[in-house]
């Protein structure tokens, strides 16, 4: 078992004819179960036609009726993203999971509100997707870097969170699953959630929590943590060295305020029983030693 | 994206928000022409910063004659402003708002911002006008009133009323808050701003509410629908490596200290510097080049950090995902034959095709100091540093 996805999971490609959904799509094919996972791609322009043999369809309704798939990976561009994950949730899926980067935030605003009261999940947008190691690889990660086990790994960032498990395989701690949540302010699960799905699966020993600068998501995690997590927790947060005011790349890490600080954050999730470290590369390590002891 | 403070008021305006008669002045002789126009008997001569906290930096003045506001505006334009938002080195003033004055009875805030947790538009308000808000929330959070707005029905009446009452503005005047606070929030969502704060937002002696000072932040996402924000920005506040950085879709911020850090991945950049920092040294900036980085913006990152007087060494950290590793080493290797890399060189590649990467770096002739991981390539580029001083 796994958190939100595995080997029978059925996914359609919105944005799998462009250029960037072309190219993940023939990666995520070509891992583990992917050939059979990956059933459709939507694009209204070339319904009918075929890409690496995957059927693409007029819409997403379309596609969930002809094929059963549930979740969607969406690679449209940011000026179409949002509506593209509307589309998505009007048609009831399970669960959406948005690569792209760039989405004007009242776009994603809208977007969150219409998904009040529906019942799609939504991962991202901005993040690199999820992983059931050797099962199923919904989005940009190298798939090469994972092992299957039984840490699940948890973060906002792209790359950070390749360092985190590549820490953790070079080890020999394998992963239930990863999930990249996104590094844009308005998006869809947020650290508490995955953490909540992490907690009650049975294949998942301990968690690692990777985040950054801005906001608030992981003390609220942290605090949840503290109050109901039956597993080991390992945390890092990146941007002890980020200046304020400053947006560090991703839309949402930028500490304003006075808020959002990256001690303010370790201080928190220390205090609620994370062992965290401040060196990015003792993450794996963390894990190893917390597991023994 | 930020705006000067004239630019916030002319959206204020096209949004209802009533502003002081004002105009943006780029000489001596057109604040005093300005002042003559305008007309009445007292001005405010400001100074046109990006930064905040103008005033207490000695970038506001107010002015009783014409003579008076062509003794402010010599001061002000070309001084170096130093507010706490600056830096040391302060901001050249480049442009002033010279506005008519007003008698002013009372103060108030009034600000909008994007709330994360909740994911709505905040109004924020408080009868603290002219007080940094982050101050107030920090000394008395109690009088910074907050409501959530339902994007379906916008701000209602009812709430805005409260709001009003809340902070203190006399029930004679809140038809007038309303059509500030309308006009803010509407400014906000149609201008895709990520902050919009009027501070202070003011009462007349004669009973009139003002906007007497605007501060937009857009959403740099949202740029692309709309050219009128874009012809707002001037280059001349924003630091010329990022301006450099971003023609080659590079992130760049300039930090202070002399170990240079090229990284793919905004998250993995920072937790860069923090190593770097763990182990004694100084990150000289924060460089993304993101997920497709080809061997041109990897040259142009290495011309970009060479720029920086104050390097004594450089870290290319690069986990390979989608990026292979022998494309960056083939980049680092034709960027660094190309600028005249004049600092050691730490390397620390990861990930997809990493032992072609290596190959590539350990062939090139040039002395590339090879960091096995993360923490070993920064204790590395840490003790280059040291030695180069």
């Amino acid at each position: 078992m796994s958190i939100l996805i595995d080997k029978n999971t059925r996914v359609m490609t919105q944005g799998m004819t462009g250029k960037v959904g072309q190219f993940h799509t023939i990666n995520c094919k070509a891992y583990a179960n992917g050939a059979s996972c990956f059933v459709a791609g939507v694009n209204p322009k070339k319904a009918g036609e075929l890409f690496e043999g995957i059927p693409v369809y007029e819409s997403v309704l379309a596609a969930k009726a002809a094929t059963g798939a549930t979740v969607s990976v969406i690679y449209v561009p940011p000026s179409g993203a949002a509506a593209a994950i509307d589309e998505a949730v009007e048609a009831d899926l399970d669960l959406v999971i948005c690569i792209t980067e760039g989405i004007p935030v009242h776009d994603m605003l809208r977007t969150r509100y219409k998904m009040q009261g529906k019942r799609t999940l939504l991962i991202g947008p901005n993040c690199p997707g999820l992983i059931t190691p050797d099962e199923i690889k919904i989005g940009i990660m190298p798939g090469h870097i994972h092992r299957k086990g039984r840490i699940g790994v948890v973060s906002r960032s792209g790359t950070l969170t390749y360092e985190a498990v590549g820490q953790l395989t070079a080890l020999g701690l394998g992963q239930s699953s990863c999930v990249g949540i996104g590094g844009d302010p308005i998006n869809g699960l947020k650290h508490l959630d995955v953490m909540k799905l992490f907690n009650e699966d049975p294949q998942t020993d301990a968690v690692v929590m990777v985040g950054e600068i801005g906001g608030s998501d992981e003390e609220e995690c942290a605090r949840w943590i503290r109050d109901n997590m039956k597993k080991p927790v390992v945390g890092f947060i990146a941007g002890i060295t980020a200046p304020p005011g400053k947006r560090m790349g991703h839309a949402g890490a930028i500490i304003s305020g006075g808020q959002g600080g990256a001690e303010d954050k370790l201080v928190v999730m220390e205090e609620c029983g994370i062992h965290i470290t401040r060196n990015p590369a003792e993450m794996g390590r963390t894990m190893q030693k917390v597991l023994k002891s | 994206m930020k705006i000067h403070e004239y630019q916030g008021k002319e959206i204020l305006r096209q949004f209802s928000v009533p502003t002081p008669r004002g105009a943006a002045c780029h000489s001596v002789d057109e604040a005093v022409s300005a002042a003559r126009q305008l007309g009445g008997a007292a001005w405010v001569v400001k100074a046109q910063i990006h930064a905040g906290g103008r005033g207490k930096g000695g970038g506001v003045k107010v002015a009783h004659s014409l003579e008076e506001v062509r003794s402010a505006a010599q001061q002000i334009l070309g001084m170096h402003l130093i507010t706490h938002q600056t830096g040391p080195e302060g901001q050249v003033v480049r442009r002033l708002l010279v506005e008519e004055g007003a008698q002013i009875a009372q103060e108030f805030y009034i600000g909008m911002v994007i709330d994360r947790s909740k994911q709505r538009v905040a109004l924020l308000a408080s009868s603290e006008g002219g007080m940094e808000i982050e101050q107030v929330a920090l000394h008395a959070p109690d009088k910074i009133h907050k409501v959530w707005i339902d994007p379906a029905t916008g701000l209602r009446n009812a709430e805005m009323d409260s709001i009003a009452r809340a902070i203190g503005i006399p029930a004679a005047a809140y038809v007038q808050a309303r059509a500030c606070l309308q006009g803010l929030y509407r400014a906000f969502v149609e201008k895709d701003a990520m902050l919009a704060e009027i501070n202070p937002l003011v009462l007349t002696a004669d009973g009139r509410l003002l906007a007497l000072d605007a501060k937009f932040n857009f959403d740099s996402n949202a740029l692309y629908r709309h050219p009128e924000i874009v012809a707002y920005r001037d280059l001349d506040e924003e630091d010329p490596a990022e301006i450099e950085a971003s023609k080659f879709d590079l992130s760049y911020i300039a930090l202070d200290g002399d170990i240079g850090c090229l990284v793919n991945g905004a998250g993995l950049a920072m937790a860069t510097m923090d190593i770097i920092k763990l182990y004694g040294g100084n990150p000289a900036n924060f460089l993304d080049v993101g997920g497709g980085a080809s061997t041109e913006k990897v040259t142009e990152a290495f011309k970009l950090m060479l720029k920086n007087p104050k390097l004594k060494a450089i870290l290319v950290n690069i986990f390979g995902g989608i990026m292979k590793c022998d494309v960056i080493a083939a980049g680092v290797v034709a960027a660094a034959r190309e600028v005249d890399l004049n600092v050691p060189l730490v390397v620390r590649l990861e990930g997809t095709n990493v032992e072609l990467g290596r190959k590539i770096l350990a062939e090139s002739g040039l002395t590339i100091i090879s960091g096995s991981d993360m923490a070993d390539a920064a204790q590395k580029v840490v003790a280059a540093a040291g030695e180069k001083q």
